[in-house]
């Protein structure tokens, strides 16, 4: 790895260094350096580009970080990595893509990655884009989720994409079974003529299954989001989305919010709210000092930590 | 010292301030009072920069500020807790005091800022600055966000606005720590007794000018005689 990529995986993953205990570097398609132990263990696929992760039953406090980075402008990348993580396991995996282009032609990462979690299973996924580079070639991020609850295993993804990233199509379905719980926090700022779609397809299918989606995101410019939730309550379950969106100059977001009972017992809620930054706000920071823009900066900030 | 000359200001055609003169003294305390829409607030925000007036000029130490942004005023030292606190999403109490102090204060002197307002510091410190505090909660820590600017002139419009009677007991002990230290000038506007006796002086406003203005023995003791704060809310 150069001084280039070793920035790019600082931006993606300020935590991971050599003597992290797992992991994978992919690097502009393909594997460049791996670690595994007693308890995590990534095996290459064979019939398709990507790796399966397996996490041993019982692992306590398992690490696995999978960034992947790319440098070659005009790469379109796509990688299937699935993770099965056992009974009663619970793990911490990092991901994320940083693609550096200076060239015009486009980059494009799309991961597609699939977690199957056995009973009693807790992960934190946490999944950082980011994007650089004065070329006039697009960088393009199509992450796609999809997470298998078994019974009373609990799962939180993190994910933000906070610059750089030109086009996003960003999909996750999930499907819980009983006693499960699934946390999603998702931040995105967009800039320019940047534009991201996320979508949540979620079904709650065993009973006291619940999922908690939050969405924060700002749109600058006269960059587009789109924010599209469709979670469905097939038992006795619970659900909470909110997506809170900032405008600025032309920026434009549309939420279509979509939350369907099939049972007397589906408790589902779903919160939006678009709008600028309130005058009060920075009235509030103005009179401590901060001038408009730097009271702007400090509210979008917070809104996205 | 901090001068307003002749400053009057119109809104919807009805006349909100009718060429107020006033000066306010370094190190006193001063009361703005009145009855509602006796245009109080207004210039609270006139002063601090939220609301530009019509015509007249405010001078703070000898410099014409009548021009100067919010911030630019806030720079000069003037500092202002609005009677409805913001919320933040995101934001915590300690991103708060940190920005109000202007430098990367440590957490324990943002403790020390967070209990001279009466509240416990280490269960708020991180908490952040949403409508899961209560009314209370927020004007305490919108007073404690102008304690640690330590501002040079210090306004507070209706510090006890919206607030329950424990809370208003905390924040006339704030008040009299105020007044007795006595550094700078603090305004604030207050309907409140308690809060007037605590004043070096007073000011009554009546439909947008200035209806009396002295030391706050003679002025308590005619305010009170002429009932002229019965019914005082917000404004």
């Amino acid at each position: 790895m150069n001084n280039q990529d070793k920035e790019l995986l600082k931006e993606i993953n300020d935590s991971f260094n050599e003597e992290s205990e797992s992991y994978n570097i992919r690097k502009n398609g393909k594997s460049i350096a791996r670690k595994v132990n007693d308890y995590i263990n990534i095996v290459t696929k064979e019939d398709k580009s990507g790796i399966d992760v397996y996490v041993k039953e019982n692992t306590l406090f398992g690490i696995v970080h999978i960034p992947v980075i790319i440098t070659e402008s005009g790469l379109t990348d796509v990688v299937y990595n699935d993770f099965h993580i056992g009974k009663n396991a619970n793990v911490i995996i990092f991901a994320g893509c940083g693609i550096h282009n200076d060239e015009h032609k486009d980059s494009e990462h799309d991961g597609i990655h699939r977690f199957y979690l056995e009973s009693g299973a807790k992960v934190k996924y946490v999944e950082k884009h980011y994007g650089e580079g004065k070329g006039s070639g697009k960088k393009v991020l199509n992450p796609t989720t999809e997470i298998y609850m078994k019974d009373h295993s609990s799962m939180t993804m993190d994910s933000v994409q906070i610059k750089g990233v030109d086009d996003t199509v960003r999909i996750t379905k999930a499907e819980l079974e009983d006693n499960t719980t699934l946390e999603i926090s998702e931040k995105i700022r967009t800039t320019g003529n940047e534009t991201a779609k996320t979508e949540f397809n979620v079904n709650l299918n065993g009973e006291n299954a619940s999922v908690h989606v939050t969405s924060r995101s700002v749109a600058e410019g006269s960059s587009y989001q789109e924010f599209i939730s469709n979670i469905t309550g097939n038992t006795k379950c619970y659900a909470h989305v909110e997506c809170d969106a900032i405008i600025k100059e032309n920026g434009k977001v549309k939420a279509i919010p979509e939350i369907y009972a099939k049972n007397i017992d589906a408790n589902l809620i779903h919160e939006a709210a678009i709008g600028k930054i309130a005058g009060e706000q920075l009235k509030k920071l103005m009179t401590l000092g901060l001038n408009e823009s730097e009271a702007e900066e400090v509210i979008i900030k917070g809104f996205l930590k | 010292m901090l001068e307003l000359k002749n400053i009057s200001f119109k809104r919807d055609n009805k006349i909100i301030l009718n060429n107020i003169n006033l000066t306010l003294d370094d190190d006193k305390f001063y009361c703005i009072t009145g009855p509602n829409g006796s245009g109080k607030s207004t210039l609270a925000k006139i002063i601090m920069g939220l609301i530009i007036p019509d015509s007249g000029s405010i001078i703070y130490n000898g410099i014409d500020i009548t021009n100067l942004t919010v911030d630019e005023r806030a720079k000069l030292g003037l500092g202002f807790a609005f009677q409805n606190p913001v919320t933040f999403k995101g934001l915590t109490v300690y991103d708060l005091l940190k920005i109000a102090t202007g430098s990367e204060v440590g957490k324990k002197e943002a403790c020390d800022i967070l209990s001279k307002v009466g509240l416990c510091a280490k269960e708020y410190i991180d908490r952040e600055l949403n409508n899961s505090l209560s009314g209370g909660e927020l004007k305490r820590i919108e007073i404690a966000s102008v304690i640690a600017r330590c501002p040079s002139v210090s306004i507070f419009d209706e510090p006890e606005a919206g607030i329950d009677l424990w809370s208003f007991k905390y924040l006339t002990e704030i008040f009299k720590e105020i007044g007795l230290k006595k550094n700078g000038t603090t305004i604030v506007i207050s309907h409140q007794e308690r809060i007037l006796s605590i004043a070096d002086a007073i000011i009554l406003l009546e439909a947008g000018q200035i209806k009396e203005a002295g030391n706050k023995d003679t002025m308590l003791n005619n305010i009170l005689a002429s009932d002229c704060l019965k019914g005082g809310t917000h404004e």
